[in-house]
């Protein structure tokens, strides 16, 4: 589902590459964390992923498809495939929750029937039932972040990123958060989520990719956060 | 994406700037007024322009019945005085070309040219005088032909055509030349106002577009809105400046200019159309183009 061939990526102004030589393979289905300090190269592999950054050498596939060759205009297509959950929740301020994630699906021309049969119960499966008209401002951070995870699977996509999403939440929200992505994660969608919080790693138990300085130093079957160095 | 939605998307783009759609739209209509105007000058000098304007500098007009010039004395040039007439242009080496243009085809030529006007009803068949038309190698030696002919038996008149006119179309000319020049000090107005509002819908909308951008949804679809934002403002402005064009053209041409110098021929409604035509047809290009440009420097896809 996701492979990456001795991929380095190196920032025009910087001396360091943010990736190097990282080979790695995400199968369908998996839960992935990306571990790491800041600056490791988490992001920017995520970006990689979604086609926001190419490398400087090496190869990335994604669904089948090697994104070096892959013309401009198809990667809208491929990010259909695609949800992203951040760590700011990137929601609209001024439509509600509703219009938030019908705006996803409007964009990307689903009809009116579609969207007002999938909302609802994309609301309901993130455990927002009842609170469709309110605005992101009126919500918890937790309800903000169910909001845009609920935006990220609408469209039912077969890889769901997370770039440090409990990022902004504290520990006992965060840990709802993540059995909501336990969820999904069981409904078939591979999710790769890349975190510093050490606590959720060590509960989950689940593949622990290492980053440290761009390299890939660790990764293991059921991991834990590990302070190893 | 759906047409309802990215009309809403539109419209609402189009309130939230009202400021800069405004001034796009008057940019838009001034550049309008002035191109429309520009072009429709240079149709009135084509009108004034007579059938021979560019085909003979020298008119040799014979004399008819009842022409009461001393050369003519009442009577019709005769077979005789004709060929010799023509015989003797033949001869001068200052010639070109000699042109014979009977009465019949005078006034055919007359209809042709203030056709549309009221003058081209009221003259009848037979009062245009014959004439020999003709073109000079060097048009400056006009004065050495009408030396020779005027006031011969059977010569009405003879005219440079040319210079009559010339002065007028001097002066329509430089009108032209000049409203041109402001319409396009104008138009690179309306590029930079297009520019700029496109740059701040960009800023306003960023949210909104960075999402589509990660949600999948085409680039033709995000980038739409903007375009038509500033196509839709751009044809509004066009609009404007040919209503303004009707306007000028029906107080101005038809109900002051008209009536005054009947004498020469007016433009007809067909200038309006062309110009009308040729102003919106040049806002959505430059709209379409300038959008396009300022979208792919600031708007990321």
């Amino acid at each position: 589902m996701i492979r990456f061939d001795n991929v380095t990526k190196l920032y025009p102004s910087q001396v360091r590459p943010a990736i190097d030589e990282c080979t790695l393979e995400i199968e369908k289905g998996e839960f992935v964390f990306l571990v790491g300090a800041s600056g490791s190269g988490k992001s920017t592999l995520l970006r990689m992923v979604l086609r926001e950054e190419r490398p400087t050498s090496g190869r990335v596939h994604v669904l089948g498809k090697d994104l070096n060759r892959l013309s401009s205009w198809k990667v809208p297509a491929l990010r259909r495939n695609m949800g992203t959950v951040f760590q700011d929740f990137r929601l609209l301020p001024n439509k509600s929750v509703f219009e938030n994630i019908a705006f996803a699906l409007e964009v990307i021309g689903k009809s009116r029937h579609t969207i007002q049969q999938v909302v609802p119960e994309v609301i309901e499966l993130v455990g927002l039932a009842g609170k469709e008209a309110r605005r992101p401002d009126e919500l918890s951070g937790g309800e903000q972040q169910r909001v845009a995870i609920a935006r990220a699977f609408a469209n039912r996509p077969m890889i769901l990123i997370a770039d440090e999403p409990t990022g902004n939440l504290d520990p006992s929200t965060s840990v709802g958060i993540m059995r909501l992505l336990d969820r999904i994660n069981r409904t078939g969608t591979t999710v790769v989520m890349a975190t510093h919080d050490a606590v959720i790693v060590d509960q989950m138990r689940k593949r622990v990719v290492e980053l440290e300085g761009g390299h890939l130093v660790r990764d293991q079957s059921r991991g834990v956060y590990g302070y190893s160095r | 994406m759906r047409a309802s939605v990215i009309f809403t998307e539109v419209g609402q783009g189009l309130r939230r700037n009202l400021g800069l759609t405004t001034a796009v739209v008057l940019t838009v209509l001034v550049s309008g007024i002035l191109g429309g105007t520009s072009f429709m000058l240079r149709e009135q000098v084509n009108t004034m322009k007579s059938y021979w304007y560019d085909k003979a500098e020298v008119a040799i007009f014979l004399c008819s019945n009842g022409d009461t010039t001393p050369s003519c004395a009442g009577q019709a040039v005769t077979q005789a005085q004709r060929q010799q007439i023509q015989a003797d242009l033949q001869g001068l080496p200052q010639v070109q070309t000699i042109y014979y243009e009977s009465k019949h085809e005078a006034y055919l030529h007359f209809k042709q040219q203030f056709a549309g006007s009221a003058i081209s009803q009221n003259v009848p068949p037979d009062s245009l005088p014959e004439s020999f038309r003709v073109k000079l190698k060097d048009p400056t030696q006009f004065s050495i032909v009408s030396g020779l002919f005027q006031g011969r038996a059977g010569v009405s008149q003879v005219e440079d055509q040319r210079t009559i006119l010339d002065k007028l179309f001097h002066v329509l000319n430089t009108l032209q030349v000049m409203a041109l020049i402001i319409a396009a000090v104008s138009v690179i107005a309306a590029l930079l106002l297009i520019a700029n509002t496109i740059r701040v819908t960009a800023f306003t909308r960023r949210r909104e577009t960075g999402i589509m951008r990660l949600v999948g949804a085409s680039n033709l679809s995000i980038q739409l809105p903007f375009l038509l934002e500033t196509v839709i403002a751009a044809i509004f402005g066009a609009l404007l400046a040919c209503l303004a064009l009707a306007v000028g053209k029906s107080i101005l041409v038809d109900k002051i200019l008209a009536p005054a110098l009947q004498f020469t021929p007016f433009i007809g409604w067909s200038a309006f159309w062309k110009a009308g035509s040729l102003v919106i047809l040049a806002s959505i290009l430059v709209a379409a183009g300038a959008s396009m440009i300022t979208l792919r420097r600031y708007l990321r896809v």
